[in-house]
């Protein structure tokens, strides 16, 4: 992943339009490197799987170019580009056993038979599925059809493999195995992975750098900490993890820092990442992990009136729901200890942070 | 408690066992009434399917028995001429003319069959087996004395006919009750007087020829369906719905008319001044006409169109289930659209292809009133000869031999498919 060479694929100001109306893909720019695994997470109709699409050949840009290796992709077709795909439902020929399925990339190029059986094997072993290659896909369960379908994108040895949402139809308990195996098989073959999903605990847990998508535009490209801690704008800090916001004014910004004046006239300090100049409205972001609770205010400069509305028992930890600055849904997460008793509904309190832990982002619509 | 702790040892070995009996006959009552219920099922299922297993019944398999039965079944003669059925038992050297008990028989039953006015029938009998019987048997009918000394020499005397051995082969070959006459004459085959099996004579050896001609026309049919079928249902299922739904209702639309109003429409496009023709020479590709109905092209065209439909629907509703995404993971895999085609798309069509092709081609072997139309006298099918036997010569025997021989031809062609294809392969819709 050196940053000195070129990148794998460049997608450069790639713009996509399906009727000529609404851009699906407004103003793409993108670097992938050889060898990472790149994720490109959104809400649905956020213009991921187009941008995938034109990866693959299968949409063209209605502007813009994709260089794969430096080489621009416009008159390469498909089955020329030499990326190997796993599609949502997996797409396994139906009318072939899981053998033939895999072995189907080495047919169409004219490997030898022999070759063609040795690979495959390997493929299906490589993804536990040894003993099964004489079935039908349509005798194997879900997660072993998605393994299937992975060795089949990866039997070829494709320099880059494109997966959209392979683990949406699966159940969450194989999902979250699956998004492990798959990763495992990324570090050990080093192939170039970008993949698709909308679901941000799986681009977190699997991802070497993410994208986030939201209306055709790249929000923010990070690693997943990088995601976490610093989200750029409100939708990022919305979109991944969880996160309680309050809106205001900003007063003064001094360096990294700005004062900002909440709706009911409580003043905090808070970081400044994504906010106009003083007088402009802001919608500041907290983690409900990073968040004290205080029985009596403290000498803080960052403490706010808080009163519960209702606490929940999760086990490890606790959930406490507090109207907070106007904010009936200001939830604060409790490491549960044994010499502290959660608070009761309708108790008074404090919540504090440190500046760091509160992002004056962009303003969000109350 | 010892008195309680004594008493439940006493009452220990018996309780099990009463309680094992109270067991066992509770699940006899539940088994019992398992069976109750499931009865009452099967009765009420039974009784859905009762009025439709009756009309198939009798619409669908006591004819097709009957045919087959009437193919080998065979009294015409026995019926009115029952000494003579009797008597022809009793000649055994068949390379030399019966004996005279034989004789005798035949002049008693011609004179009583004639005075009770069978005899046609008898006739029209033997006339199947042996050219010129009618007339010969109504002849000698005719001129029969009341008494003879050798009824061999007098009807010898009479026609010539009844000096030949073949005649007499004949009379025990239509003596039934039952007979291979017609099954073998529908494979051009026949039976000698000593019994030997041999292929008929050219002139009459026809049927062969026609059933070839059916299931060659059927197939061809079957063929161009499956070409200009298979676009159409592609384009049909791969549009989008609105220019779809309505090319299906101009698929449809053959269905809306009666199949003789279409065939006698294609009788005048074809027509040598049709719109076909003058079509072709005003675009210049023809320079005369050409001709184009009475034939077997006229049969073609007319048959295909009827039964398109018939192909495109099936393989509509395949294709419809065929998601896309299989030809871009084709693709995607390194196939080239032609390949991703042949090896992804074509056989995942198999079951509609399989499914309309069966169809028209067992619609095409019965078809009848379209070559009928259409065709000219070499394009006829067997369902043409078996209607010419069954309504203008009433031989039954010789229409239910065709019948039967048809159908267990389809049969043997159905299995072969079923082998190469599989019919659990196939799929309607
Ligand atoms: N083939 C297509 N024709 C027209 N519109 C499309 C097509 N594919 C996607 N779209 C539209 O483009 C937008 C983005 O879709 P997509 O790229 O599938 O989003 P995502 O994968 O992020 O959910 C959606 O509004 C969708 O309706
Ligand atoms: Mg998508």
């Amino acid at each position: 992943m050196a940053g000195t060479q070129a990148p794998l694929v460049a997608f450069e100001g790639v713009q996509k339009t399906y009727d000529g109306e609404t851009i699906v893909v407004k103003d793409l720019n993108l670097d992938i490197e050889k060898g990472e695994f790149l994720t490109m997470l959104g809400p649905s109709g956020s213009g991921k799987t187009t941008s995938l699409m034109m990866l693959a050949g299968f949409e063209n840009p209605t502007h813009g170019d994709i260089r794969l290796g430096g080489r621009s992709l416009k008159d390469t077709p498909p089955h020329k580009r030499d990326i190997g795909m796993v599609f949502q439902n997996y797409a396994l020929f139906p009318h072939m056993t899981v053998e033939e399925n895999v072995a189907f990339p080495l047919k169409v190029r004219k490997a030898s038979k022999s070759e063609q059986v040795d690979r495959a094997r390997k493929a299906l072993d490589m993804v536990q599925l040894g003993g099964l290659g004489k079935r039908r896909p349509g005798q194997l369960s879900g997660g072993q059809q998605q393994r299937v379908a992975l060795a089949r994108a990866l039997v070829f040895e494709p320099q880059i493999v494109l997966m959209d949402e392979p683990l949406g139809a699966l159940d969450k308990q194989l999902r979250e195995h699956m998004q492990l195996e798959i990763k495992h098989i990324h570090e050990s073959l080093g192939v170039t992975v970008v993949y698709v999903t909308h679901d941000q605990s799986e681009a977190l847990t699997m991802s070497d750098r993410i994208a986030v998508f939201n209306d055709g535009i790249i929000q923010q490209l990070d690693s997943p900490s990088g995601l976490y801690e610093s989200p750029q704008n409100s939708f990022v800090a919305h979109f991944i993890g969880e996160n309680n916001i309050l809106n205001g004014t900003v007063e003064s910004i001094d360096g990294g820092e700005c004062a900002v004046r909440l709706e009911n006239g409580e003043r905090i300090i808070a970081q400044a990442v994504n906010v106009d100049g003083p007088g402009s409205r802001t919608s500041l972001s907290f983690r409900p992990e990073r968040v004290e609770i205080e029985d009596v205010e403290d000498h803080h400069d960052n403490a706010l009136k808080a009163r519960v509305a209702e606490t929940i028992y999760m086990g490890d930890h606790v959930r406490i729901r507090m109207n907070v600055a106007g904010n009936d849904d200001f939830m604060v997460k409790m490491r549960f200890r044994s010499n502290r008793r959660p608070p009761a509904a309708g108790e008074e309190m404090y919540v504090s942070f440190a500046p760091k832990d509160c992002l004056a982002l962009d303003p969000v619509a109350a | 408690m010892p008195s309680d702790l004594a008493l439940s040892q006493a009452a220990r070995p018996q309780q099990p066992q009463a309680d094992r009996a109270a067991e066992r006959a509770e699940r006899a009552q539940l088994k019992s009434r398992l069976r109750r219920a499931e009865r009452m099922k099967q009765l009420k299922a039974f009784g859905l399917i009762a009025p439709l297993l009756l009309f198939l019944l009798i619409t669908f398999v006591v004819p097709i028995a009957d045919m087959m039965l009437r193919s080998v079944h065979d009294t015409d003669l026995s019926e009115v001429w029952p000494r003579t059925t009797a008597a022809i038992e009793q000649w055994e050297d068949r390379t030399q003319l019966p004996p005279e008990p034989v004789y005798a028989a035949i002049a008693q039953d011609m004179k009583d069959s004639r005075a009770n006015r069978t005899i046609a029938q008898a006739a029209r009998r033997l006339n199947y087996d042996a050219n010129g019987a009618r007339t010969f048997v109504m002849g000698t009918a005719r001129r029969l004395p009341d008494t003879a000394e050798s009824w061999k020499s007098t009807m010898i005397d009479i026609d010539e006919a009844w000096g030949e051995i073949d005649t007499f082969g004949a009379i025990a070959r239509a003596s039934g009750p039952f007979t291979s006459f017609y099954l073998l004459n529908a494979i051009d085959l026949e039976k000698t007087a000593t019994g030997e099996i041999v292929s008929a004579p050219e002139q009459e050896a026809v049927y062969v020829d026609i059933f070839t001609r059916t299931f060659v026309i059927s197939m061809t049919v079957t063929l161009i369906c499956a070409l200009l079928g298979f676009p159409v249902a592609y384009l049909l299922a791969n549009l989008p719905p609105k220019i779809a739904n309505v090319m299906m209702i101009l698929v449809l639309l053959p269905f809306w008319t009666s199949l003789l109003v279409r065939t006698a429409a294609w009788v005048v496009l074809l027509q040598e001044q049709g719109l076909v023709n003058d079509a072709l020479i005003f675009t210049g590709i023809l320079d005369e006409p050409v001709r184009l109905i009475y034939n077997r092209i006229g049969v073609y065209i007319a048959m295909v169109h009827i039964l398109l439909p018939f192909m495109i629907l099936p393989l509509y509703s395949v294709m419809k289930g065929i998601k896309p995404v299989y030809m871009k993971a084709a693709t995607s895999l390194g196939a080239p659209p032609t390949t991703a085609f042949l090896r992804v798309y074509l056989p995942q069509t198999i079951p509609g292809l399989s499914a309309g092709g069966l169809l028209v081609f067992i619609i095409s072997i019965g078809y009848y009133i379209t070559p009928a139309l259409v065709g000219g006298a070499a394009d006829q099918m067997i369902s043409y000869f078996i209607a010419f036997y069954t309504s203008d010569t009433v031989n039954w025997g010789m229409a239910s031999a065709l019948g039967a021989v048809l159908l267990v031809a389809t049969m043997i062609l159905y299995g072969v498919y079923n082998r190469l294809i599989g019919a659990d392969k196939m799929r309607l819709g």
